[in-house]
């Protein structure tokens, strides 16, 4: 099992990942249609580029947007979520030492223990928060359905064996193998769910951008987009 | 379904159905008849899988669920913060289910779907500034109006619109011939108070063509008036056109694509016509939307913009102001509190926050021009926005939906307001009326003429 794990399982679920995030950016951009979405990308790139770089970038900073000021717990406690979701996968230096391994390639830096540990705590803290959130907010709870909290799962699975493994709760082979599944399961999951926003995010964001860059004032002097 | 039935599928497309279906005084033959339409799946079904595509099927695929839209929207906040107003709950229960479900959804749902989109939404957009995933719930209210129009399911008044402009090429039955009358009539009632005043009529090659909203022409020939005797104190060379003059857009709200087509086509035709170096469009919002931001995209034109160059009438304004074409007596300008309303059709969705800053600067004393609060693109929609003014089946909704702007403008302490939007005007007096909290409003062109200095020569000799 372990082996198949450690094994061809990385390499499967890191190839679905890969390759299905790709196709899902070139479907994505392929469904475009100027006539339909009634914005000419084609005809002004430039305005278009302008308009998808200020629409991602004021989104990536915390408090950058009228929306994040006026929601500030949510914001302090989506940014812990997703910096924790981010980093700890892709700069964890038990990671890399894999990818070293297995691909003969990995970061020049890594996370140190410390900061790793913080991260990932910063993970289970604000998902927990946002549980809260979705059960208590009127506003949310009528949006929310199971696949909500199964998303979450699937995100939060990997961060809680992975810490189980760490502080050697109970049996480590256990969680060390629940982790392994856990996050290869992330990653196969991830282009067919509602997961493939980490991909579609700068997608839905470049084209509101460009919409907004191109065609809804953008070109205007003086008119960009406070967002 | 028999010909004889006033609510169905079929777009109006002739004078004689147009009187028919107005004659059903409030449309309640036409509500009951729609108790009973069918929904056609096929045709609702291969239409989406035709026109909805990646975009649309993104925002509904990666959509949160974090309700972080909910507070962008005027009209959850009005209503008590009811749940089922937060935008993407409105979406997701109405488009969302269709998709869900292919299409196989029953006239009860369609009933929903039809006050959801034309009761609970406005189409202003601003919920697409607060979501982190780049989500614009109004655009997919638009594209839902489509399918639900497409269907039959659309308010009375709309279907009435939409079939105006099939008809008549404008929102109301308004001929060309009325228009062009109306303009020589209104250049007779006041040639003797500015000398050499006139409507050029298709005179080719102007700088200036200046198209309208054909309610002018109906009530309210006096802002006819007023933009020729603004024209013409600016030493424009100006001209109207004596065919697609109409440069708003009913079907735009209705969801009658096709009739946005037609429409659209008409004013762009006289523009061919004609040659003006500009085209102007007459104060209103969604008037500038429907012939220059979104008109480019129904009529084919690759890249996204009108045959000539178009510009909303507070550009024009600015560009008079600034440039000294029109100079504003220091005596008669504006000292009293007053505050503007930012239409969203050109300011959240075209970008002119500015430019109508830069004219209170010219038109109000230092000191007496108040901003509400939010403003510019994050202001909120007057209330009566995306068709929801004249629809009579939601009127107790609409004027629910009033009290934030009421609210907004109470705040400011201000008794005039400017609103250069036919739609927000129209708001703002149904709210004095309705709440009467004593204020007055007024587009800019009233407000102009009793200020700016009329040239020697223009006035008349005693």
């Amino acid at each position: 099992m372990q082996d198949i794990l450690t094994g061809p399982m990385i390499w499967l679920s890191l190839s679905v990942f890969v390759f299905g995030m790709l196709a899902r950016i070139i479907l994505y951009i392929r469904g475009l249609d100027w006539k339909l979405d009634r914005v000419a990308y084609r005809a002004h790139p430039k305005a278009g580029m302008k308009g998808a770089a200020r629409s991602i970038i004021y989104w990536l900073l915390p408090f950058a947007t009228k929306s994040w000021r006026k929601q500030p717990v949510m914001t302090v406690v989506f940014f812990i979520f997703h910096l924790g979701a981010i980093l700890v996968p892709l700069f964890l230096l038990a990671h890399n030492m894999i990818l070293k391994e297995m691909f003969y390639l990995s970061f020049p830096i890594t996370l140190n223990m410390c900061l790793a540990d913080i991260l990932s705590w910063g993970v289970i803290v604000s998902s927990i928060v946002l549980i809260l959130r979705r059960v208590s907010l009127p506003e949310v709870r009528i949006l929310t359905t199971t696949y909500d909290y199964f998303i979450l799962f699937l995100a939060v699975a990997p961060f809680v064996t992975g810490l189980s493994a760490r502080y050697q709760i109970g049996e480590y082979q256990f969680w060390y193998t629940m982790h392994l599944l856990s996050g290869e399961l992330f990653l196969m999951l991830a282009p067919f769910t509602k997961l493939s926003h980490i991909a579609l995010f700068f997608m839905s964001r470049s084209q509101l951008g460009m919409d907004f860059g191109i065609k809804r004032g953008g070109m205007k002097k003086g008119a960009s987009m406070a967002w | 379904m028999s010909e004889e039935t006033l609510c169905n599928r079929r777009p109006i497309q002739t004078e004689e159905s147009l009187k028919k279906l107005l004659k059903d005084s409030g449309g309640s033959q036409y509500y009951k008849e729609m108790k009973s339409l069918n929904v056609d799946h096929e045709l609702l079904w291969s239409t989406i899988q035709k026109t909805c595509k990646s975009r649309i099927r993104t925002w509904l695929e990666i959509c949160a669920h974090c309700g972080m839209c909910a507070e962008s929207c005027f009209l959850y906040l009005i209503n008590d913060r009811d749940p089922t107003q937060v935008p993407a709950y409105k979406i997701q229960s109405t488009l969302g289910e269709i998709i869900k479900r292919k299409g196989r959804v029953d006239n009860e749902f369609m009933h929903m779907a039809m006050k959801t989109a034309w009761a609970k939404c406005t189409c202003c957009n601003r919920c697409g500034l607060y979501c982190p995933n780049g989500i614009d719930m109004g655009i997919m209210m638009g594209y839902l109006r489509g399918l639900l129009y497409a269907q039959g399911f659309v308010p009375w008044e709309l279907k009435i619109g939409a079939g105006m402009h099939r008809v008549y090429h404008a929102q109301m039955d308004v001929t060309n011939e009325d228009f062009v009358e109306t303009c020589e009539w209104m250049a007779e009632e006041y040639e003797e108070d500015y000398v050499g005043l006139n409507f050029p009529v298709d005179k080719e090659n102007a700088d200036i063509l200046y198209t309208i909203n054909a309610r002018e022409v109906k009530h309210y020939p006096e802002d006819l008036a007023e933009a020729a005797i603004l024209f013409h104190i600016a030493g424009e060379d100006w001209t109207i056109t004596s065919k697609g003059w109409e440069q708003t857009s009913l079907a735009m709200f209705a969801g009658d694509w096709e009739a946005c087509k037609i429409q659209v086509e008409s004013v762009y035709d006289a523009m061919e016509r004609l040659k003006p170096k500009r085209m102007i469009g007459t104060e209103c919002g969604h008037a500038h939307r429907a012939t220059v931001i979104e008109g480019p995209y129904w009529a084919g034109r690759e890249n996204g913009l009108p045959p000539v160059k178009c510009m909303h009438y507070v550009e024009w304004v600015a560009e008079a102001l600034r440039e000294g074409k029109l100079v504003i007596d220091p005596e008669k300008r504006i000292k009293e509190p007053v505050t503007l309303q930012d239409s969203c059709n050109y300011v959240r969705n075209h970008g002119l926050k500015k430019i109508t800053r830069e004219i209170m600067s010219y038109m109000v004393e230092p000191g007496y021009f108040i901003d509400m609060s939010p403003n510019e693109e994050h202001n909120y929609c007057c209330g009566g926005g995306g068709g929801f003014n004249g629809i009579g089946l939601y009127r107790k909704e609409r004027n629910q939906a009033l009290i934030t702007k009421r609210d907004q403008i109470l705040n400011t302490g201000a008794k005039l307001v400017i609103a250069p939007c036919h739609n927000c005007w129209d708001a703002i007096r149904d709210l004095e009326e309705e709440y009467k909290i004593g204020i007055r409003w007024s587009f800019l062109k009233p407000l102009l003429i009793k200020m700016v200095k009329v040239p020697e020569h223009m006035k008349p000799k005693d």
